[in-house]
């Protein structure tokens, strides 16, 4: 199997009590305490004001992480192609969806139904940043972070050019809160390059391999803490290990019988 | 960029016009549209449909029954055409499950169970019994059933990019075969009918009351169908070929295409340019042609611009309804089916042509050997994808 060597140009990371990838990194690495008090959901400056009013939740956190992470990148958002991966998408749509269906489906709201496809971020993102180069949005179950970032890599790989990577999950409201994992906000972001430059923080080298049974790598207990409830909760091994800056070797699930190694060495 | 040409060694669709290669086929040359009136939703939509008749009656084998619902049903029956299956167990043999990706598309997989769920919620707020299965109330329902139903371990995800969510499958899987990440991949993907589709669309004011005439000039919007399809890809074989893909983002608007189809450009001629042919090489294109008054004003002056006028192109959702995240690989297979046969399928129901269109667009069926064919997929969120099919191997 050939490993994919992607190098991580930019950084972008979001959960109520890691508000900014400069705060949690320092508190990923135990260097500060979390804050008690959680901070407020993300209000992205790239989205007009009229469709900040629109714009779900989902669209929110993931469009504040993808811009930080191109901040970092010091890339223009508009030149980059991206992979956007949400086991969920954007549930408070899906439950506002299924009740009016179950009630008054004649009443269903236009900008709610052109808000629930699983690519309203990937699409409000294309909007507000002019992007036209393609985005992809998926979805892989408990292995959605680690398929995105697979995915990602590819990408960059294969077209010889930076990309960008946006993996977000929010809360569940209703009864669609009792089927899924969603009981905190996460949403983090990389901007992957297929070559190192002098911005670039890691390196990161990613394989498959048959899994038997292995597990995820698990983070420390506090920081496991900190994106616990949701389904990307796995991924913040990754984020804790960029935040350490030392070499670390980690394991993110691909499927009940695939899992992603994943070798990481900052430059 | 120039891609790995990919042979398509099985494919298969189902949707209101057909089940399966020969059923669908025949339909496109008998003319016979699968769309009926709408007699899917309890509440009156006035509104025309392509319903898959017996899904109703078709329940999952019992060893696959956590993803019991219609969407997997759909897919289930798509896998049983064709031989596909046979095909996918030959290609086993061959590279081992774990090297067999599974990558498919769909706008909103089996929110139909959800829908379900929350018509019968139990007095305490719960879904009843039997929807309590997590894996049907998320969007990767549709690629973890296909995983499990074909007994495959490699990598596994759902595309959901809405209508071009199972076109761009084929762009994802070459990119993981070129890198040797899968030795083959089984693309393709499944949407059925739904109440968030289709009132979806109502609220939009998209949906037309009659049969869906695309690039009539008196056309009135767009009829929603269901299908599903497979197709299984790998470096080696006899073809028909993946010879390139475009893919791109309109910018522009959640709902509606840019006037000038300037993310629509990009995705052709990412196309053409990713397997190194020119607008003359085609002759044939499955439009987009959705019938809704913006696409086919938009996506017929494109064609128009950029094609000569012997190239062929039209419009299937005549048969089959818009299937949504389905249509790039019902459509795709279409497409495989005309440079297969030679049967070029025109535009059902429309009586004339927008004058906004070239010559390009054709009403009438022809016959005429082909060789390179294109197939248009552009979706919400200004998602769009191209897909360059080829008979044989360029040059």
């Amino acid at each position: 199997m050939p490993v994919q060597q992607a190098y991580i140009e930019g950084i972008g990371l979001w959960a109520p009590r890691l508000a900014g990838w400069d705060a949690a990194r320092a508190i990923l690495r135990g260097a500060a305490p979390a804050p008690c008090t959680p901070a407020p959901r993300p209000s992205p400056s790239l989205l007009a004001a009229t469709e900040r009013r629109r714009a779900p939740d989902t669209v929110c956190v993931a469009l504040e992480v993808a811009a930080s992470a191109c901040a970092g990148a010091a890339l223009e958002p508009r030149t980059l192609p991206s992979v956007f991966a949400s086991t969920y998408g954007e549930l408070p749509v899906t439950d506002y969806m299924c009740a009016t269906l179950a009630a008054t489906p004649a009443l269903l709201s236009p900008t709610k139904f052109h808000n629930s496809v699983h690519n309203a971020a990937a699409g409000y993102w294309a909007i507000a940043t002019g992007c036209l180069e393609p985005y992809t949005a998926l979805a892989a179950h408990e292995d959605t972070f680690g398929a995105g970032l697979l995915t990602a890599a590819a990408h960059a790989s294969t077209e010889d050019r930076p990309v960008l990577y946006v993996a977000y999950d929010i809360e569940a409201r209703g009864a669609v809160a009792t089927m899924a994992v969603a009981h905190s906000v996460l949403g983090a972001a990389l901007v992957l390059a297929p070559h190192a430059t002098p911005r670039s923080v890691a390196r990161l080298s990613l394989d498959t391999a048959p899994a038997r049974g292995d597990r995820a790598t698990l983070p420390r207990p506090e920081n496991a803490a900190l994106v616990a409830g949701s389904a990307l909760a796995e991924s913040i091994v990754l984020f804790e290990a960029l935040a350490d800056g030392t070499a670390r070797a980690i394991v993110q699930s691909l499927g009940p019988r695939l899992r992603l190694d994943i070798r990481i060495e900052p430059s | 960029m120039s891609i790995q040409p990919l042979s398509i060694g099985a494919f298969t669709a189902i949707c209101g016009a057909g089940a399966g290669r020969t059923a669908l086929l025949g339909a496109l040359q008998a003319r016979r549209s699968g769309l009926r009136p709408n007699d899917f939703t309890s509440t009156p939509l006035d509104t025309w449909i392509g319903r898959i008749d017996g899904l109703e009656s078709q329940p999952l084998p019992g060893a696959l029954a956590l993803w019991e619902c219609r969407n997997n049903r759909l897919a289930w029956s798509a896998l049983q055409q064709d031989g596909f299956q046979e095909a996918v167990r030959s290609a086993i043999e061959r590279h081992g499950i774990e090297r067999i990706a599974v990558v498919v598309g769909t706008s909103t997989s089996s929110i139909g169970a959800t829908e379900e769920a929350y018509r019968r919620l139990q007095p305490d707020g719960q879904y009843p019994p039997d929807l309590r299965r997590p894996i049907i109330h998320e969007p990767h329902s549709l690629g973890d059933f296909v995983q499990h139903a074909l007994g495959l371990s490699g990598f596994c995800a759902t595309i959901a990019t809405a209508c071009s969510s199972s076109a761009k499958v084929f762009a994802h899987a070459e990119r993981l075969i070129r890198l040797g990440l899968a030795d083959a991949a089984v693309v393709g993907g499944a949407d059925t009918l739904c109440g968030s589709v289709l009132f979806g669309f109502n609220s939009l004011e998209l949906l037309s009351s009659e049969p869906c005439r695309p690039f009539d000039p008196r056309r009135n919007g767009i009829s929603i169908g269901e299908g599903a399809g497979f197709a299984l890809l790998e470096r080696q074989g006899e073809g028909p070929w993946l010879l390139g893909y475009g893919e791109s983002s309109d910018a522009y608007h959640m709902s509606s295409p840019h006037p000038e189809g300037i993310g629509a450009r990009r995705a052709i001629l990412g196309a053409l340019h990713s397997g190194g042919l020119a607008a003359e090489d085609i002759g044939y294109i499955n439009l987009h042609g959705t019938a809704s008054h913006k696409n086919d004003e938009v996506e017929g002056r494109l064609v128009a611009e950029l094609f000569p006028p012997r190239t062929f192109a039209s419009s299937t959702k005549g048969w089959t309804g818009h299937t949504l995240g389905a249509a790039g690989i019902v459509e795709s297979v279409i497409t495989l089916l005309a440079l297969e046969s030679g049967v070029l399928p025109g535009t059902l129901n429309s009586s004339a042509v927008d004058p906004a269109c070239g010559p390009q667009v054709r009403l009438a069926n022809e016959e005429r050997k082909l060789v390179y064919a294109l197939s248009h997929s552009f979706g919400f969120g200004g998602s769009n994808c191209v897909l360059l099919f080829g008979s044989t191997r360029p040059h």
